[in-house]
């Protein structure tokens, strides 16, 4: 098990190593420029701000300096927002970032975990359909559109929450984006447990333990629960980052101050240092997560371990 | 030269008396697929909601008196109103509401139908060769997938958006490569089994070099899971597209798409109610009955998951 898990840990480095690799060029090579403005700058002064973030360096030596930069934690200049270092932007955003997305995680994954076992255990029976109706709405209508449905129901017809903002982490703010968050997640979760436990609930050992006489609570504790999470599990790393993406959205309608904000406006504004850092942070988030799952995995299945 | 040798005749005779005939009559595997999809009450709702969407998107406009551009100066931000022509009545620039719903309907299906495509071409050829050739270019081609899977690729499409300026070819396109990976595995896992097959080991006893062996007689195999799986796509395309134009990056005006459409509307949504749910109901029931198409589709052609 611990030899499995340095394994992974280890072959994660290398695929950190390429995402960073593949950003960076990929950003350098574009065309158009932070300093790309209305009016052009003296061509003196455009050359000492190209020196002072590197910009007149040759292109592999700007690599190596950046990523020697992030070994030691340093993501680099923001090219727009003189005052900040882009970590120290990433710094305020992220806790904010991370603490939606992993309530909305965990929220979701326990939902969808229950409505798929219950959709499951009553297949074909009112409950059943009531939930993958359910589901599907989760599923299908956009996050930005339910974000603004929920905004207008509750923020402003009916005032029970605040319609955006953040006040320092009061519960009240943070009702509204999490249920945005959440929807989509539990969704998929669930879809994907009704049909793994439907699956395992017609295999033979199932059969075998309940012509024992042995009640559903015990069937689904002992003999069922664990091998109908094993495709749930493997969803959760992608599931974190479509959820890491929807807060993109959400930081967006509810004027929340995460990472996902500054993406978006470091994106447009062609502020290379923020949006490398913020891919970069997103992506070792995503990565750490996937690696998780992948141990988890491990775990919840020994074939995998000895592969 | 029809009617010459009675073919026609002798067929149609022996058309009736097979109709007649008490014997059972042999189902081809598309003709039990089709009669599962059939049975499926929800897919084939979903399949006239869609025709009837994509007939709204490009034939309505020839019905309204309105274009999704022209500026009414008499009917800015004003309700639905027969009188004047404005059925889902007209935004804050005075344009027709349902001209630029249509419009902005065509434009999300050309996305998703372009970029299903791209992702569809790549994603059949890469899982093809990955699958064929095996071994070490299948563990890098396939390690290459799981790099790509662990990226938020929200965030690739968004960069090329803004590095490679607004084009809307480009963003379908985008969207497209970057939709492939899925369809890549699935394609490959289908190839690993049938390279084994006997039919495979004849064309190389024949002769055919790995290109043709896996363009003609690999992926034409592969249509069931392809099919499948692009219809699943079709709809998260949908999504993926709405979701840049919300943010802004998508479609630009006077063009428009439902993604764009909503999210001018979501803004004014309490004075101006009918800019967001006329976008809304149409963005919801396309994607809704797609997936619903998409699940039918899998459950008829696929019937070993149920």
């Amino acid at each position: 098990m611990f030899g499995y898990a340095a394994r992974r840990v280890l072959s994660a480095l290398p695929v950190a190593l390429i995402a960073v690799t593949a950003c960076f060029f990929i950003l350098r090579l574009a065309p158009g420029g932070p300093f790309d403005g209305e009016r052009a700058l003296p061509p003196q002064t455009l050359a000492n701000l190209r020196a002072y973030y590197n910009l007149d360096l040759p292109l592999i030596q700007q690599y190596f300096i950046y990523v020697w930069g992030l070994v030691r934690g340093d993501f680099g200049p923001s090219m727009v927002y003189n005052d900040f270092t882009v970590s120290q932007m990433l710094a305020i955003g992220l806790p904010f970032t991370l603490m939606l997305g992993f309530t909305a995680f965990v929220i979701g994954t326990v939902v969808g975990l229950l409505a798929g076992s219950l959709s499951a255990l009553y297949q074909n029976k009112l409950p059943d359909y009531v939930l993958v109706l359910l589901v599907m709405i989760g599923l299908v209508v956009p996050n930005f559109l339910i974000g603004s449905i929920l905004q207008l129901v509750f923020g402003v017809y009916l005032g029970w929450f605040p319609a955006g903002g953040w006040q320092n982490g009061s519960i009240a703010h943070l009702v509204l984006p999490v249920t945005v968050l959440v929807l989509p997640h539990a969704g998929r979760t669930a879809r994907l447990m009704r049909g793994s436990m439907i699956e395992v609930l017609g295999t033979n050992y199932v059969r075998t333990a309940r012509s024992k006489g042995l009640g559903t609570r015990l069937i689904l504790a002992r003999h069922a629960i664990k091998p109908a999470l094993l495709p749930v599990v493997s969803y959760l790393g992608p599931g974190l980052s479509y959820l890491l993406t929807g807060s993109l959205v959400v930081e967006q309608i509810f004027a929340l101050p995460g990472i996902g904000r500054y993406f978006i406006s470091a994106a447009l504004n062609r502020d290379y240092g923020l949006v490398l850092g913020t891919t970069i942070l997103y992506m070792f988030i995503i990565l750490a997560v996937n690696l998780l799952v992948d141990i988890i995995y491990a775990w919840l299945d020994p074939k995998v371990r000895y592969n | 030269m029809a009617g010459i040798t009675g073919k026609d005749q002798v067929l149609t005779n022996y058309a009736k008396q097979l109709e007649t005939l008490d014997a059972p009559k042999g189902r081809s595997l598309t003709q039990d697929a089709v009669r599962r999809l059939r049975r499926n009450k929800a897919a084939v709702l979903s399949i006239f909601v869609v025709l009837f969407i994509i007939l709204f998107a490009f034939v309505g406009p020839y019905f309204l008196p309105w274009t999704y551009d022209k500026i009414d100066w008499s009917g800015i931000r004003k309700p639905p109103n027969f009188e004047a022509g404005h059925y889902a009545g007209t935004d804050q620039n005075g344009r027709d509401m349902l001209a630029r719903i249509m419009q902005g309907t065509q434009m999300s299906l050309i996305v998703a139908m372009v970029a299903t495509l791209v992702s569809v071409i790549i994603g059949v050829i890469y899982g093809a060769v990955a699958g064929y050739f095996g071994g070490k270019v299948d563990a890098v081609m396939m390690r290459f997938v799981d790099i790509m899977y662990a990226l938020p690729y929200i965030l690739f499409v968004i960069i090329l958006v803004v590095i490679f300026g607004r084009n809307p070819v480009l963003l379908f396109v985008g969207i497209g490569c970057l939709e492939w990976l899925t369809m890549a595995r699935i394609v490959r896992g289908q190839t690993l089994s049938l390279k084994e097959r006997e039919f495979v080991e004849a064309a190389k006893a024949g002769g055919a070099k790995p290109w043709t062996i896996i363009m003609r007689h690999i992926v034409p195999n592969l249509t069931g899971p392809v099919v499948i799986y692009a219809t699943l796509t079709i709809p998260e395309i949908i999504l993926t597209e709405s979701f840049l134009s919300y943010l802004g990056l998508g479609v630009q005006e006077p063009q428009t798409s439902l993604g764009t459409l909503i999210s001018f509307g979501a803004p004014v949504a309490e004075t101006l109610p009918w800019m967001l749910i006329g976008p809304a109901v149409v963005l919801v029931s396309l994607l809704l009955c797609l997936t619903y198409i998409g699940d039918g589709l899998r459950d008829a052609l696929d019937p070993k998951d149920r």
